[in-house]
């Protein structure tokens, strides 16, 4: 008995040492990552990287598939990149706005969209962010067809000088992370075990005695919030804020990235994220369009892949070797 | 004058509602359908809609073949591109979560979509009205494009025919039983699966035959699929996919009530039927027709 015991437990406490190295080595990679990479390639990835994870909040934990997260997402570029232009906020608060706006966006087309289920509540979600589209084409502040231009990235804190491309970078790095652990912190919480078994049994999650209306709601305005971190530092990016990032193609887009990448894994949208977003880099300079490729890659995922990259991963036996949950 | 608005200009929205409302009308029937049978809802749906009105235009432009095949040829072409998608990729689907369906067809507009926006380019090309139904005609309160006229009228025939052969034929009874238990309708011999395949067909034709009416009205672009597939999607939240014929009553009031709010408050047209959402969301959860919750 005792010996079985010896052999158990250092096996037991490998796996969080591997994870331990992995993360350490991911993180050193993010951080030496200009060296070798254009940093607004970087950037971007890093920006859509958390857009995925926070979307991966909604599908992969909670199971709510949301086809508007565009709204959420452009939503905060416009607020943060008004609010830095027009009122000359600095951009730490400029972020904050467009944050609480996607927050409050959240709030009411999640109120929406959680008194129907499952496939309802996708075309609804979609219905209303398309909504907010039209809006964003006809309001006064988004500057229609032409989107907010040349919006300055600021001083961080007053004295860190986000033109400089390092500088800009390590501070998205910086939001990045905290987003992501704003996320791991959520899903690990009572709160997240109860989105997920929301998931995976509303009824008995109901039955026994949560307010499940409340805690999808709740889940919603999250994600949306976490969108509006990614928002609005990609405005911040790229200066500007347009119709696109509204549009229901970037809420596929998302999808895509989060499905790719493994739906319900921490880290699987980040992967998902840096291969839609080289596809399209690489795929810029040619005359193919993007649309069909990535409609294709949807088909293939869905009929063959549904785990997603990490989620294949964590199901190999490598993976299961090292310690990584085991999920569907 | 009505409200301070002048008749021909209110009269004239209205037709043109009354024509959204027919492709509404048509393009959330064949949704419903789908969804009743596969629980998949057909994001394709827009895709199939572009492609009848492209086959058309395909058939007059390469091999001089005009609207009246076309409007038998194109819907069958893209009820057997439908049916072999079913066969071959969509069938695979039907054990999982309908979310990986809506995924799929999704990934399938947005492939066929591509391709023709590759193909053909982005702008429109223009689809010639049928002579036999050129010009149009004077009511006396206004005038009438003949072909507009059709277009609802013919709309509202396969929709009410598509209605009847669902309630009222041996065929129609099969599909209801095998969307209320499937297995219990396999048992007694008949064949499920091929039912399956031929009601995605008959949705798909449906879309098609929307595609080729719209055709000489609207132009023929590969886009014309994916505006208005959001707005249909309203429009079968508002009404509910419980029953076929809400799903046709609630396309024809929202074309309407988009043509009327044109008339009276034009920045509001284009979200108009969100609106309507919105609120059946709030008083009436489960759709003006809808059974489910």
């Amino acid at each position: 008995m005792t010996l079985t015991l010896d052999i158990d437990k250092p096996s037991e406490k490998k796996p969080v040492v591997v994870q331990t190295i992995i993360l350490a080595a991911g993180l050193a990679l993010l951080v030496l990552a200009p060296l070798f990479f254009y940093p607004v390639f970087l950037m971007k990835l890093l920006c859509f990287a958390l857009f995925a994870c926070a979307f991966n909040l909604l599908l992969g934990y909670t199971g709510l598939l949301s086809f508007g997260h565009a709204a959420f997402f452009g939503g905060a570029a416009y607020f943060t990149a008004h609010a830095v232009k027009e009122w000359g906020l600095p951009p730490e608060l400029g972020i904050l706005v467009g944050v609480a706006g996607a927050a409050f966006l959240g709030a009411i087309i999640g109120f929406l969209a959680i008194r129907r289920q499952g496939i309802y509540f996708a075309m609804i979600t979609l219905a209303l962010a398309q909504m907010f589209y039209f809006f964003c084409l006809q309001a006064e502040f988004t500057k229609g067809e032409d989107g907010i231009q040349s919006v300055p990235r600021g001083h961080l804190f007053g004295f860190i000088d986000l033109s400089q491309s390092t500088n800009m970078y390590y501070f998205v790095l910086g939001v990045f992370i905290i987003g992501v652990a704003i996320i791991w912190r959520i899903i690990h919480s009572p709160f997240g075990m109860i989105l997920k078994s929301i998931r995976e049994n509303e009824t008995r999650a109901v039955s026994l005695g949560y307010s499940v209306r409340n805690y999808k709601l709740a889940a919603f305005v999250m994600s949306a919030a976490l969108t509006g971190l990614a928002g609005g530092i990609k405005a911040l990016v790229f200066q500007f804020a347009t119709l696109t990032d509204v549009s229901w193609q970037m809420s596929g887009e998302v999808i895509l990235m989060t499905l790719l990448g493994g739906i319900g894994t921490l880290i699987g949208p980040l992967f998902g994220a840096g291969l839609v977003v080289t596809l399209q880099n690489y795929l810029a300079t040619s005359e193919f369009p993007v649309t069909i490729i990535t409609g294709l890659v949807f088909m293939v995922c869905v009929l063959l892949f549904r785990r997603g990259i990490v989620g294949e991963f964590y199901n190999s036996r490598l993976g299961r070797k090292l310690g990584f949950e085991h999920r569907h | 004058m009505i409200f301070g608005i002048p008749l021909q200009a209110f009269l004239g929205q209205l037709l043109i509602g009354l024509i959204n409302g027919s492709f509404y009308a048509l393009l959330s029937l064949g949704l419903a359908i789908i969804f009743g049978l596969l629980r998949v809802i057909n994001f394709a749906h827009g895709a199939q809609y572009m492609l009848g009105a492209f086959f058309a235009w395909l058939l007059l432009s390469y091999f001089g073949i005009g609207y009246w095949p076309a409007l038998i040829v194109a819907p069958l072409a893209v009820g057997l591109v439908g049916a072999i998608i079913e066969r071959t990729m969509l069938r695979r689907l039907y054990s999982l979560d309908p979310l990986y369906g809506l995924l799929f067809t999704f990934g399938l507009a947005l492939t066929i979509e591509g391709t023709f926006r590759y193909l053909y380019g982005a702008s429109g090309q223009p689809y010639a009205t049928p002579a036999t139904l050129a010009g149009g005609t004077n009511l006396g309160f206004m005038f009438l494009p003949i072909y507009r006229g059709w277009v609802i009228a013919f709309s509202l025939v396969v929709c009410i025919g598509t209605w009847l052969v669902i309630e009222k034929t041996k065929l129609g009874s099969y599909l209801r039983a095998a969307t209320e238990n499937p297995i219990l309708v396999q048992s007694f011999g008949i064949n499920v699966p091929f039912l399956l395949t031929l009601t995605y067909a008959l949705g798909a034709a449906l879309a098609a035959l929307a595609g080729v009416l719209a055709a000489p009205i609207y132009q023929v672009s590969p886009l014309m699929g994916s505006n208005i597939i959001i707005v249909v999607f309203a429009v079968v939240v508002v009404g509910g996919m419980g029953s076929i014929m809400g799903a046709i009553v609630t396309g024809y009031l929202l074309g309407v009530a988009e043509g009327l709010t044109k008339v009276f408050y034009p920045e509001a047209s284009n979200i108009v039927i969100f609106v309507i959402m919105a609120i059946v969301l709030l008083i009436r959860p489960a759709g003006l027709f809808g059974r489910d919750v």
